[in-house]
């Protein structure tokens, strides 16, 4: 394994071997000293053109407990700001010798192009609307941890589908896992294109929140994401919130073994309701703690093993 | 470019993960076995002057029990439970970079820790002692031990760092091209030290 750009390219063996790797490196976070001396030597660019809090973070701390050095860059502070082409500037750290570049950019498909470009290794740290595999993983690590293997398991993806990367990748890494999904969204916000996924056995639609949450093991819910959204989807906020928000009143629908993700960052109001993201069932602060171990874990499967080198 | 395999400096395991029948000639049988535990027992308390502060980590795979059944003949012997855990040393192993990625066994350190210990590590044969360097790495970042020692079941010799074992089941001169293969019931089913690759042994 080089690069990881999609859940697509990993097999369900790959992914269980990231996910059990995780759990290893999530001991080292609860140790007086949270190092591995395991990447010395390598260095890891963080390059994201687009904001983040959580992911960018968790990378950068991933990198550094596993003794990587770790550089972080966003695309105002760098040459394209002057002018310079995506390509070129890539190239340029490439250059410098870095062993692996993880790229956030709003284009979906531009981590896989720039693997195209380089001899480092590529971690897709989200794509435009394509892709976010390392949330899904760590997504799928928070549910593993909570409910057991994920086979058979149902889980329900609620909200903003059409813009989202983490939805795609979680709907793959799910079903790889052998969860079965229902998708809940208004119909103006389901993907087009959802053919494949509609006539799929483990993949079911729904537009009533309230008749699926019943049924599930893990509710999803997804960010509602105003700065992708160009016109109309929904006529109000306040509509939204309830008919497809996980209000207070929902969370009693819910099973007691339930449990709530949310990959952050959360609408509360909107897609989330303050009560549904501080109960119990609510893993979100579990995701956050596990994506620096599961990340740890992709950087080690990325970065060591023979042939890895640069 | 990784090197060829056969220029890695050779990591002193005694056995890989199989359980199929070893052939060779058997230099150590079920009760010499029990006999050279129930005996490094006894000089880890005489050495220690009792079972007061001891930590027993085995290092997977074999390590692991090999301390479980030390920790039972302490317990035998001085009627104390002393803790008992394991050390993964594979991210600290310095051939990570030229072997396939390789998992991560599991990490259980006794509740206490091993701050102001005096922490025996356990392992089924001491070979080039580049594990025993690794687990050493490991221990530094756990915490500040009092004092580390090293038990193994076989020595057999070929150090490629200068480092030795405080208790040795049994010293076994080995040539390199010979092949030492511990086996333990917890793990194999059966319990015996085979030594193979030798022409004598055809």
């Amino acid at each position: 394994m080089k690069h990881l750009l999609s859940i697509e390219d990993l097999s369900r063996d790959e992914i269980e071997e990231i996910l059990d790797t995780a759990v290893s490196m999530h001991e080292v976070q609860h140790r007086d000293i949270k190092k591995l001396p395991t990447l010395r030597g390598r260095t890891i660019i963080n390059f994201f053109f687009e904001d983040s809090t959580r992911t960018r973070s968790s990378f950068e701390l991933a990198g550094k407990w596993l003794s990587a050095d770790t550089i972080n860059l966003t695309g105002k502070g760098t040459s394209i700001s002057k002018g310079e082409s995506l390509r070129d500037t890539v190239m340029t750290i490439d250059a410098m010798g870095v062993d692996m570049m993880i790229i956030r950019h709003m284009a979906s498909g531009a981590p896989a192009q720039i693997a195209q470009w380089t001899k480092c290794s590529i971690v897709n740290a989200g794509d435009g609307t394509h892709e976010h595999p390392s949330q899904a993983l760590l997504d799928a690590y928070t549910m593993r941890n909570r409910l057991g293997d994920l086979e058979g398991k149902h889980v329900a993806m609620v909200g903003d589908l059409t813009h989202s990367r983490v939805f795609r990748s979680n709907l793959l890494c799910l079903r790889k896992l052998g969860a079965e999904v229902t998708l809940v969204a208004p119909p103006t916000l389901l993907p087009s294109g959802m053919g494949p996924w509609a006539q799929a056995e483990d993949v079911t639609v729904s537009h009533d929140l309230d008749a699926v949450l019943p049924t599930v093991d893990a509710v999803m819910m997804l960010r509602v994401q105003r700065e992708r959204m160009s016109g109309g989807f929904f006529p109000t906020a306040r509509e939204y919130a309830v008919t497809y928000g996980l209000t207070k009143e929902r969370l009693r629908l819910l099973p007691d073994h339930a449990v709530i993700c949310h990959p952050g960052p959360m609408n509360r109001g909107l897609e989330i309701s303050g009560d549904a993201a501080d109960a119990a069932q609510s893993l979100v602060l579990d995701q956050v703690s596990a994506g620096v171990a599961v990340r740890m874990s992709i950087l080690y499967h990325l970065l060591s093993g023979e042939g890895t080198s640069a | 470019m990784s090197p060829a395999r056969d220029q890695v400096p050779e990591f002193d395991e005694g056995t890989p993960g199989e359980t199929a029948e070893v052939s060779g000639r058997v230099v150590l049988a079920k009760s010499e076995i029990t006999r050279a535990l129930r005996r490094i027992a006894h000089e880890i308390l005489e050495a220690n002057k009792g079972a007061q502060d001891l930590v027993l980590l085995g290092i997977p795979t074999r390590g692991a029990p090999l301390a479980r059944r030390l920790a039972a003949s302490l317990h035998d012997v001085e009627g104390v439970e002393v803790p008992v855990g394991t050390l993964d040393i594979t991210m600290y192993r310095d051939d990570l970079r030229s072997q396939p990625v390789r998992q991560m066994e599991r990490m259980e350190v006794p509740e206490g820790g091993v701050d102001g210990k005096v922490v025996v590590l356990v392992d089924d044969v001491l070979y080039s002692g580049r594990t025993v360097r690794a687990a050493l790495d490991t221990l530094a970042d756990l915490g500040r031990t009092r004092a580390v020692r090293l038990a193994v079941l076989v020595d057999r010799g070929h150090r490629e760092l200068p480092i030795r074992a405080d208790y040795v089941g049994k010293n076994l001169p080995t040539a390199k091209s010979e092949r030492v293969s511990v086996r333990l019931a917890e793990v194999d089913g059966t319990d015996q030290v085979v030594i193979s690759g030798t022409e004598g042994d055809r």
